[in-house]
């Protein structure tokens, strides 16, 4: 049988369903994105496990210059190497109809008459090539759709400096291309990096290859430790060039689909909470506001000879209630929120295929918590359940003592008119109480700082990247480490205004166990268009000896100024040198290290040498200079800022970045409820005042002017420590949304703080508007009979 | 004889609709001449205090006509209402309604401040006798002294009909008598019209006229020769 109780919990939450159905949708929307995102991460983790699996992606890469197809048998006969696959790659330029310069390409070889033991591909269109025909080739699906190639189109690509035509037969994916990058740039493009499958042999003969191979792709047996295999590997590809074996770890795409993915997990761990919370304080202050309301109910359970934890507990579970029926629906919402999100996903990350997989963790996690956070905010309110005795539950509350504000009345009587001094005693009578509201929306408004300035931040790290550290229109690099005739080829070009030489190392960098595989930028001394600028954005300069590494390499490698670090180069003689740290130089994008040119050369004992060059240019003569650098037989691949800009713009707009959006129309709905509810909370606790107000005579606005009065002042004093708390919250919010790939910084812009100002004022007058409806259909005659 | 202060036609009032309708007043018919002391007396939900609240401007009729003096009610926009109210209706209830932020003196202002022809406060209150009490807040006053302030407020405005429900609803017997003689005072000096709505029959001694209410609608006007005065009345 149900007890007359849970008879009235269900009352109670029929009559206050409005409330119970928001407080629940906020629980919901908080369990709902942890159910999602969570499930989102596993599923993505799981579908990229599978993927890596069902294609044989290698655990470790080793490239080489040139290894004769003997070592293959050596390389599998190291302790942990369950399969060795050799093969060629290759740099290589391909003509597109719609690019004015030729787009850059990885060649990558396929095994004759066999499927390769690993790193295979995916073939979403046409057929296999067959490796009678060496113009046949399949091209890399996403580039393809950029470019709008089909099976039996025709491409002309430069591989090796001559030029050939290729037959496109198929498209494929691969796991090790989810995300391509061209060489020297970070930003993943579709469109501007192009991968090409073509028969070993006919590869091989491409780059004087045969009998060789410059790449093992190896697989280790469980167990196998990763380390030592890599030190073996390189031990025996080291006299043919080896420069140096890397994990699937530090493999490009792979890292890149791991940025994003844990951009996804902090998302999921941060933002919940965040929901929790608020729950859990709307629950607080309605909860608070019906005990209050039942102080008659609750002496006469009292009286009846219910005990206080009786009486407590049936409050308790109203509290319940709301927080299970909101958890439950979050994870329905999870549920349904996750599959149609994880479809996007897939897309984005280019996945065959999905493993979709809850975590049924996050629903037990989901349910408990906010079961937990909505009992905070109900254990709170129980105090005072417990404190009400039965006689004075059930005498009418005395009304409210104003009479310790007097003093504020008294100076201020010449100026005020009677409702101004209802509502300035109303706020220094209870100060706890108004700035609990006060601190709400204070929230409210650090949450909107914050998001927005973010947004603020994401344009400084484009702004930084692309027009104060790079201001170069054209980066240009080259087939092989050049002289610096190369240079004044260049500088001879009619509209190039000016050239910079610039040599990239690829090279390991090790502080104790802390070691990042990169490249070292060489720069001239005079370096105008690509520099290295301290945190106040003045140059450092270069010449005396030393490295200069961006903030997220310091941080990444623990070492400050002062301190010498080791440079593994992977080229050439591949040196290990020993570099002091000089400086620490600001940057958004990437982890860049950068060194003097002529002292990075004289280290590689190879003086006069630049891989590549800044160019700044006439856009007049764009067209002209792109043919002549496309006839430039040392140029390996030409890019251009203005692209590059576009394609970090796209990264950002549709990865982990892209949750900003999301996040920032959360931190609206927020501040909005917050705001909303310290409104329908002041009018609950003064519509008798205000019915009173209106019997005497008052108009509708005159009396609405107490409460919105009230509602105003607490807004505008919540602004400044909203945007101080904001000020803060927004280093960690930045911290989030930056990855290794690029640095989110926390800036002070003061459009966002007036940004987010606008919006909390907006969200105070839309609940001003909307309580304000209500004082105006408010029933004075029930409003008076009813006791307070 | 003495122009009416109210007078309704037909007046009906129904809560709610179709079967859970409630027949609050059903086509009620009254005049209440000018400067009269009027009780109306009935059980709980015979119709009396909606009565009070529709001629009061609080409320609206279903159907019918409320005049005051010779304005018909019914048609009144709301802001109307609200003039009406502010200039012409003073309004004492069971449960004071004082506002609890502003002292006595000041809940009186707030009347004050708006009104077309008030008088002065410490007057309204002196005639409530509270003349000494005029900085204290309602925290500060016993319920009869809060009353007293809810009458001054009241009568602050110079009001021309004064509705008071259930007024000493909430007190003993000698506070209860002392508001009774505010009310009355009120009548005398100011000539207001005071219509009283209570439960307590013996009440019905210091009126003009008694209004029995009975199921929505009016059972008996009974119009006393002799008047009580406060003192006199069982309580």
């Amino acid at each position: 049988m149900v007890s007359p109780l849970d008879h009235k919990i269900l009352r109670d939450l029929w009559r206050m369903k409005g409330q119970a159905l928001a407080i629940g949708m906020v629980i919901a929307v908080g369990v709902g994105m942890l159910v999602m995102m969570t499930g989102l991460v596993t599923s993505l983790n799981e579908t990229r496990a599978a993927y890596y699996e069902r294609y044989r992606l290698a655990e470790v890469f080793a490239p080489v210059t040139r290894a004769p197809d003997r070592m293959v048998t050596r390389l599998a006969a190291i302790d942990g190497v369950s399969a060795v696959e050799p093969r060629v790659v290759g740099a290589a330029l391909i003509d597109v109809a719609d690019f004015d310069l030729p787009v850059q390409a990885q060649a990558v070889s396929l095994p004759d008459l066999r499927n390769p033991r690993l790193n295979d591909v995916f073939l979403t269109d046409g057929r296999m090539i067959d490796s009678d025909h060496t113009d046949e080739i399949l091209l890399l699906e996403a580039f393809a759709q950029a470019h709008d190639l089909r099976p039996g189109d025709r491409i002309d690509a430069t591989m090796n400096g001559a030029r050939r035509s290729f037959q496109v037969v198929g498209l494929a994916q691969a796991p090790e291309f989810l995300y391509t990058t061209a060489p020297g740039e970070l930003i993943p493009d579709d469109a501007r990096f192009g991968v090409i499958w073509m028969s070993r042999s006919a590869l091989a003969a491409a780059y004087d290859m045969e009998g060789a191979f410059n790449e093992a792709l190896l697989s280790l047996s469980r167990g196998a430790n990763e380390a030592a295999v890599m030190d073996a590997v390189d031990r025996i590809l080291d006299p043919y060039g080896g420069t140096g074996a890397y994990p699937l770890a530090d493999q490009a795409s792979n890292q890149l689909v791991s940025e994003e993915i844990s951009g996804l997990e902090a998302a999921a761990a941060g933002v919940p909470p965040i929901f929790l919370a608020v729950a859990a304080f709307l629950l607080y202050i309605v909860i608070n506001r019906m005990v209050q309301s039942e102080r008659e109910e609750i002496g006469l359970m009292k009286a009846f000879g219910y005990t206080n934890t009786e009486v407590g507990a049936h409050y308790f579970k109203l509290v319940l209630a709301i927080a299970i029926g909101g958890a439950l629906a979050g994870c329905l919402l999870g549920i349904a929120g996750g599959r149609a999100l994880i479809q996007v996903y897939v897309a984005y990350f280019k996945f065959p295929f999905l493993v979709f997989q809850l975590d049924p963790a996050s629903f037990v996690t989901g349910v408990s918590v906010s079961i937990l956070s909505a009992s905070a905010g109900g254990l709170l309110v129980l105090r005072s359940v417990f404190a009400l005795t039965p006689a004075s539950a059930m005498r009418a509350p005395a009304p409210a003592d104003y009479s310790r504000t007097g003093a504020i009345g008294h100076t201020l009587n010449r100026f005020l008119d009677q409702p101004s001094r209802m509502v300035l005693r109303r706020i220094t009578r209870q100060p706890a109480r108004m700035a609990g509201a006060m601190i709400g929306i204070a929230c409210g408004m650090a949450l909107s700082v914050s998001m927005i300035t973010i947004y603020a931040g994401f344009d400084r790290t484009i702004d930084l990247t692309f027009n104060v550290i790079d201001r170069s229109d054209i980066a240009v690099s080259f087939t092989h480490a050049a002289s610096e005739e190369t240079i004044f080829n260049l500088r001879r070009m009619e509209g190039v205004t000016y050239v910079e030489p610039v040599r990239h190392v690829p090279v390991v960098l090790r502080n104790g166990l802390a070691t990042h595989r990169g490249v070292v930028a060489g720069l001239s001394p005079d370096t105008r268009l690509s520099r290295a600028l301290g945190s106040d954005l003045v140059d450092i300069p270069l010449q005396n000896g030393g490295i200069v590494l961006s903030t997220a390499l310091a941080v990444k490698l623990n070492i400050r100024p002062g301190d010498v670090l080791t440079a593994e180069v992977r080229e050439g003689r591949q040196p290990v040198l020993q570099i002091p740290v000089t400086a620490i130089a600001e940057s958004l994008l990437g982890s860049p290290a950068y060194m003097d040119l002529a002292t990075l050369n004289r280290a590689l004992r190879e003086p006069n040498r630049v891989s590549g060059a800044y160019l700044s240019i006439d856009e007049a003569y764009a067209t002209e200079i792109y043919a002549a650098l496309q006839d430039m037989p040392t140029v390996a691949g030409v890019s251009l800022k203005s692209q590059a800009e576009v394609a970090f713009q796209t990264l950002m707009n549709t990865g982990a970045g892209a949750i900003r959006y999301v996040m920032g129309a959360i931190a609206f709905v927020i501040t909005f409820g917050i705001v909303n509810n310290a409104a329908r909370i002041a009018y609950a606790e003064r519509s008798r005042d205000l019915a009173s107000l209106r019997v005497i005579g008052f108009t509708r606005g005159e009396a609405a002017f107490v409460l919105l009065g009230e509602l105003a002042i607490v807004t505008l004093v919540a602004l400044p420590v909203g945007s101080v708390l904001g000020y803060y919250l927004s280093f960690g919010i930045a911290a989030g949304f930056s990855s290794e790939l690029y640095q989110i910084p926390a800036v002070f812009d003061p459009a966002s703080y007036g940004f987010a100002a606008m919006v909390v004022l907006g969200a105070a007058v839309a609940s001003g508007w909307l309580v304000k409806r209500d004082v105006d259909r408010a029933e004075l005659v029930s409003a008076l009979k009813t006791r307070e | 004889m003495a122009q009416n202060a109210f007078s309704t036609r037909g007046i009906t009032k129904v809560y709610g609709e179709g079967r859970s309708a409630v027949h609050a007043l059903r086509g009620v018919d009254l005049d209440i001449p000018e400067g009269e002391i009027v009780v109306l007396l009935g059980p709980s939900g015979s119709g009396k205090s909606t009565l009070l609240n529709i001629i009061g401007g609080l409320d609206r009729a279903t159907a019918g006509d409320a005049f005051f003096q010779d304005q018909n009610l019914s048609e009144m926009t709301d802001r109307q209402l609200t003039l009406y109210r502010r200039d012409h209706v003073g309004f004492v209830f069971q449960f004071y309604n004082l506002m609890p932020s502003l002292t006595a003196r000041e809940n009186v202002e707030l009347v004050t401040e708006i009104a077309r022809d008030p008088m002065e406060p410490d007057a309204a209150l002196a005639m409530v006798g509270l003349r000494e009490r005029v900085d204290h807040f309602p925290a500060q006053l016993s319920g009869g002294e809060q009353q007293r302030v809810a009458i001054a407020r009241a009568v602050a405005k110079n009001p021309t009909v004064l509705f008071c429900d259930e007024p000493t609803g909430a007190l003993d017997s000698t506070t209860g008598r002392a508001v009774l003689n505010v009310l009355k005072d009120v009548n005398e000096k100011l000539g207001a019209t005071v219509l009283i709505v209570t439960h307590a029959a013996s009440q019905a001694a210091m009126a003009d006229r008694v209004i029995h209410f009975a199921d929505g609608g009016i059972r008996e006007v009974v119009v006393n020769d002799t008047k009580l005065t406060p003192e006199g009345i069982e309580w």
